[in-house]
């Protein structure tokens, strides 16, 4: 069972002291803050995508990179990469390119976006959404595996004869997973490829999340990728603690109170009764969270989002560290407890090395294998050619 | 004798509130005119007022309390819905827009829907036309062709004491041929079964398909 923390990267004013970080502040705090999972022994670190303020969730590869060179243990991973309105091409890149540097610590989460007007920007239409996540992903996959791609599609020009470099570390993709809030279509593309499946229920029942996990586990049994107990499945989560949870309440409120996304809406308490937010001690986040598998089954992956709404860096800090020394130990003996041995921990990329048969260079050289020459003869000639003419 | 549900959606702001007493009355019609039709049904009345906090937490929060989900299964998975809201400023409350906004966009298509409307003065009759009839187009519900309008003055006038004896404009007259065309319309409708986007998802080969086919 892997934990980890997630972070959507909002630049949002502290309402307890009407103090906004600069894009740079928040920038540096985002690798503090990886560099402290890592630290306390978390699994996974996970960055989102947005390409607008108040966010400096853009360009989520460089800050992945960054954080790798910093770090020895932690996975780095997206929540999400945006599958829609990202060439595909430029994903198979730079993920690749990204575990190569990082020796393998790398994973991704494929979602739709929750920005309208990104689709525009990118030259888009919001309306295809399903449509673009399942053709782009298509051609991802097979940009990971296949040496070279000839491909056709609605969404993007046509690739012949297309190499996408580097090629994955050691002859294996990065493992995928799919997140959708609430689209049985993507959790049926998550089965299909025999993929993990995330649902980040951090704003919703558990009755929902339990619905989209369970078509989730039912159709990759369909598929033929193993039993459903088997499925990799992860859930978002949400908590601020302190050793008495009155403290945490009061402390956590005026941040609730105002939160972009939930903010003026439902109470702390309703908040926390209905969705997967507890606001309490360490003890009650291990209670809360351990009957999580209840709902969904044994499940590989707990994320939690520890850093938006203005919270300070060093609160955030503390809080991760709290996750990380009091909180994620005993909820991995307790998830360990009663999980039957055939259930799979999420594959990560030793486990999917190993699968594979071991290391393999995947290092595509400009060879054709017809002719047996390289690019750069037959670009020469050409150039030779033309200025014949 | 087979049977339907029949939801009842009230945007009333007041208890007692004259919108809920013009949503009960269309109901009963409806509900008379069913047994006539050898058809039973069940009623369910959501008062948008109950749940006007919730409401707002939806739109914010955009998940809805288990109190308000309940609510919404209930009403689109009725076989017929009388919707009826006050008339605020040329139009249906926000209250009442507020609940047809959260839920899916194609939650009611093809419910058969009676619309009502009360307001002071007849003068803002025509609301139901220009306002909720195109609200309930975009849903693709199937509304009947009356709509009643209830004035403060129609529940003094002659035809609103439910006897029938009324002139053919009274309100009662009204109520009745438009519970007739909504018994009608449920009637001869199958019962409704509710839409379980889990239970059969689209196969993913399709999916794919979809998109070479476009």
């Amino acid at each position: 069972m892997q934990f980890g923390i997630f972070t959507v990267g909002d630049v949002t004013t502290d309402p307890t002291t009407g103090r906004t970080p600069t894009e740079h502040e928040r920038i540096k705090a985002t690798v503090e803050i990886a560099k402290k999972a890592d630290e306390v022994g978390l699994d996974v670190f996970a960055t989102g995508e947005h390409h607008n303020p108040p966010f400096i969730a853009s360009a989520p590869t460089t800050t992945l990179a960054y954080i790798g060179a910093q770090t020895k243990r932690i996975i780095l991973s997206t929540a999400t990469t945006l599958i829609t309105t990202t060439d595909p091409v430029l994903i198979a890149e730079n993920y690749a390119k990204l575990q190569h540097l990082t020796d393998g610590r790398v994973d991704l989460m494929m979602g739709r976006g929750n920005t309208g007007p990104v689709y525009p920007w990118f030259g888009k239409d919001i309306r295809e959404g399903i449509a673009l996540a399942v053709e782009n992903y298509a051609l991802l996959h097979r940009l990971w595996r296949e040496d070279v791609v000839d491909w056709k599609g609605r969404f993007r020009t046509p690739l012949q004869g297309f190499t996408s470099t580097p090629r994955p570390l050691d002859g294996v993709p990065p493992f995928v997973w799919h997140g959708s809030i609430r689209s049985p279509e993507i959790a049926e593309q998550a089965a299909y490829y025999g993929d993990g499946f995330f649902h980040n229920n951090i704003f919703w029942p558990m009755s929902h999340t339990q619905q989209m996990v369970n078509l989730y586990r039912r159709r990759f049994e369909h598929y033929g990728h193993g039993p459903a107990d088997t499925a990799i499945v992860g859930l978002g989560g949400q908590v601020f603690m302190r050793k008495n949870s009155q403290d945490a309440v009061r402390e956590f409120r005026p941040y609730f109170d105002v939160a972009p996304v939930y903010g003026h809406g439902p109470s702390l308490e309703e908040f926390t009764e209905q969705t997967p937010l507890t606001v309490g001690s360490p003890q009650q986040v291990i209670d809360r969270y351990a009957t999580m598998r209840d709902h969904v089954g044994h499940y590989q992956r707990q994320l939690f989002l520890m850093d938006h709404a203005g919270l300070p860096l060093n609160t955030v800090l503390e809080q991760i560290e709290i996750l990380g020394t009091e909180v994620v130990p005993v909820l991995r003996t307790e998830m360990a407890a009663g999980r039957p041995a055939h259930v799979p921990d999420a594959p990560t990329h030793e486990s999917l090395v190993a699968a594979a048969g071991g290391k393999r260079d995947a290092t595509v050289t400009a060879v054709d294998d017809v002719t047996g020459r390289v690019a750069e003869e037959t670009a020469d000639e050409t150039t030779a050619a033309e200025s014949l003419r | 004798m087979s049977r339907r549900t029949l939801a009842v959606v009230s945007g009333g702001l007041r208890q007692p509130s004259s919108t809920r007493l013009l949503a009960d009355r269309l109901a009963a019609a409806t509900l008379r005119d069913l047994e006539a039709r050898g058809v039973g049904a069940d009623v369910r009345v959501v008062e948008l007022r109950d749940h006007a906090h919730d409401l707002t937490n939806h739109l914010l929060a955009g998940f809805p309390s288990p109190a308000l989900a309940d609510t919404i299964d209930g009403v689109v998975g009725a076989d017929g819905l009388v919707a009826v809201s006050p008339i605020f400023s040329a139009s249906y409350s926000g209250l009442f827009k507020s609940f047809f906004d959260v839920i899916d966009a194609d939650a009611l298509d093809g419910m058969p829907v009676l619309l009502g409307a009360t307001g002071g003065t007849e003068r803002h009759s025509l609301a139901l036309e220009h306002a909720m009839r195109p609200l309930f187009a975009y849903l693709r519900a199937m509304t009947v062709p009356t709509a009643v309008y209830a004035a403060t003055s129609d529940w003094g006038s002659e035809g609103a004491d439910g006897d029938g004896g009324g002139a053919a404009t009274g309100l009662t007259r009204r109520i009745e041929r438009a519970a007739a065309e909504l018994a009608e319309l449920v009637a001869a409708r199958p019962p409704r079964e509710a839409a379980d986007p889990f239970a059969v998802p689209t196969p993913f080969e399709q999916l794919l398909a979809d998109g070479e086919l476009n």
